[in-house]
């Protein structure tokens, strides 16, 4: 019950890194290239890189504290 | 690497707006998609840093009560975030901020009531440091085009063909 809590409480505070990783992804992508399709491919490919390092992170936090 | 096929005009006049407004570099340029994608995204992240902030994360201030490492990023915003060096200036020979305040290097209580804010005093500064860091790259584009990652693809390319006339040859 307690982890429950403390997903939910993740979520909420650390929806943050969504708009976050849109905007570098985007930001990022667009210096590398100049067309609007390798823009968008590159941005995509790196938004999804950004979130599953995040969420590899969070699953090893939430491991590491399961018994504190 | 600049590129031959994409009008730089004046890259440093073009790097210089870059830095002082995000987009207005690509604009300057005649670049627009890229100018509207850097202006929406970079000024929105800074203005949303400044939202959750409650508008005073953003100052310059270097004492024994606060080092404000977090500006070092920030200042890559360019103008929006300019007016802290002027006023930390202003404060530190006692003359009365300008611009109604805005980014006046916070006293200690000030301080203090800025980190009731509590997660969105340090949400806010990293996104206005964020907004900071990504115009650094922009202006790099402005200056020098894309750094195009299919120049990378063309030169394996090119090395691959080589390595194979050589193994042919022997």
């Amino acid at each position: 019950m307690m982890h429950l809590i403390l997903l939910a409480s993740f979520v909420t505070m650390n929806w943050h890194v969504l708009p976050l990783a849109l905007v570098v992804s985007l930001v990022y992508s667009a210096t590398r290239h100049e067309e609007a399709g390798d823009i968008l491919q590159h941005s995509v490919r790196l938004f999804l890189m950004i979130m599953g390092f995040v969420l590899v992170v969070f699953a090893i936090l939430l491991v590491a504290s399961w018994r504190l | 690497m600049q590129s031959e096929t994409i009008p730089l005009k004046d890259p440093p006049m073009a790097a210089l707006f870059a830095w002082l407004i995000p987009g207005l570099g690509h604009l300057y340029q005649g670049r627009v998609g890229k100018a509207i994608l850097f202006a929406v995204c970079i000024w929105t992240t800074f203005l949303y840093g400044m939202y959750l902030g409650n508008g005073g994360i953003v100052f310059f201030r270097w004492d024994a009560g606060e080092q404000r490492w977090a500006y070092i990023c920030q200042v890559g915003m360019g103008l929006p975030a300019l007016p802290a060096l002027l006023q930390s200036w202003r404060v530190s020979h006692n003359r009365n901020p300008i611009l109604r305040g805005y980014e006046k290097p916070p006293d200690d209580n000030e301080l203090n009531r800025l980190n009731e804010l509590g997660r969105y005093f340090e949400l806010g500064t990293v996104y206005t440091m964020i907004a900071g860091l990504l115009n650094v790259l922009v202006v790099f584009d402005a200056y020098n085009g894309p750094a195009y990652l299919e120049d990378e693809e063309d030169e394996e390319i090119e090395t691959a063909s080589k390595l194979e006339r050589a193994s042919v040859k022997t």
